[in-house]
């Protein structure tokens, strides 16, 4: 049985999920939900990957690279907020980042 | 038959790292499970031949967001334990949404289909022939999406200034030099005309000076100064 786009869905779908799960699970951690979040646009990409492999287009390559560097901003701007809030409050908990709503 | 092998192997390290990265106790663990991740999807668009994406995803990833990461969870210094209260708590609704998540994609998987007509619909069809994946990338990339590529090189230039915005400081209480202040300084320095093979004597300025004597404040304007 060969390599085909299911497997790839397959793969993609498990790892949207745990990302999602990992989100849930870690509701205080902003560092791990960050990683979720990474792992869920690692799902997008492998499935872009996978429909891209699949058709013989290249759209789909070009456009995960797009994803990268949206993840790549979102990762750098999201820590750099972290930094800033732990250096002004002491503390990462997610209960508390909600006081930054005005 | 071996890429298939190879395949499965992937996908359950890349499956099995990324319940660490979320059920991990210790952050770090979750970041190095998360470098492996990485690495795993790589190989896994390997496989499907997305050769360029995945060396990119290697150095994106691995080599800036992975280590960015790593350098957070290790510079702050967390309570890691605190933040770990409510783990139990959270599990049973986050299995269930994930489980509802899960058992729909497996719906959308299972339901759909290609068109008909998806060979012809292509946009951008892989060259055959020798175009490596590399070049075959570039081609449309800079041509068909370069006002994509523009933007997302825009993203990226916002999110690096945002970052060093967010993260620099000017701290109370430091000394720094302040170049303007010292090039525009007037007053204190200027030039005279010294008379030829004038010694120090003539010229006014004492030296040695007395061991006993109180060192001389400062040298007699009209006599310039070291700068």
């Amino acid at each position: 049985m060969s390599i085909g786009l299911g497997h790839y869905l397959t793969v993609g779908a498990i790892l949207f999920v745990l990302g999602v799960f990992g989100i849930f699970l870690n509701r205080k951690n902003v560092i791990v939900i960050l990683m979720s979040v990474e792992l869920i646009l690692l799902a997008v990409n492998i499935n872009l990957v996978g429909f891209s492999a699949a058709l013989g287009d290249l759209t789909g390559q070009v456009f995960a690279m797009f994803i990268l560097t949206v993840a790549a901003a979102e990762a750098a701007i999201g820590l750099a907020i972290v930094v800033i809030y732990f250096r002004n409050k002491g503390s990462i908990e997610v209960d508390d980042i909600s006081t930054l709503r005005g | 038959m071996i890429a298939t092998l190879a395949f499965y192997a992937f996908a359950a390290v890349l499956i099995g790292s990324a319940v660490m990265v979320v059920s991990s106790r210790n952050p770090v663990h979750s970041v190095l499970f998360l470098i492996l991740a990485f690495f795993n999807a790589a190989a896994l668009m390997l496989i499907a031949g997305a050769e360029f994406l995945a060396m990119i995803l290697v150095i994106v990833y691995v080599g800036a967001v992975a280590v960015l990461f790593l350098f957070v969870v290790m510079m702050l210094d967390i309570d890691f334990v605190r933040l770990r209260e409510g783990f139990q708590r959270y599990a049973p609704i986050g299995g269930a949404v994930g489980a509802v998540l899960f058992v729909e994609l497996i719906f959308v998987l299972g339901a759909w289909r290609f068109a008909s007509d998806a060979a012809d619909l292509r946009i951008n069809p892989t060259p055959g022939g020798s175009v490596s994946n590399t070049q075959a990338i570039g081609r449309i990339l800079y041509t068909d999406y370069i006002l994509l590529f523009q933007l997302a090189g825009l993203v990226l230039l916002v999110a690096m200034i945002g970052a060093i915005v967010l993260t620099l400081r000017a701290r109370p209480g430091t000394k720094r030099q302040n170049i303007d202040a010292q090039v525009n300084r007037t007053g204190s320095v200027g030039l005279v005309q010294v008379p030829m093979g004038a010694g120090l004597r003539e010229m006014g300025i004492l030296r040695p000076p007395e061991p006993d004597a109180p060192k001389p404040i400062a040298a007699p304007a009209d006599h310039g100064g070291h700068h």
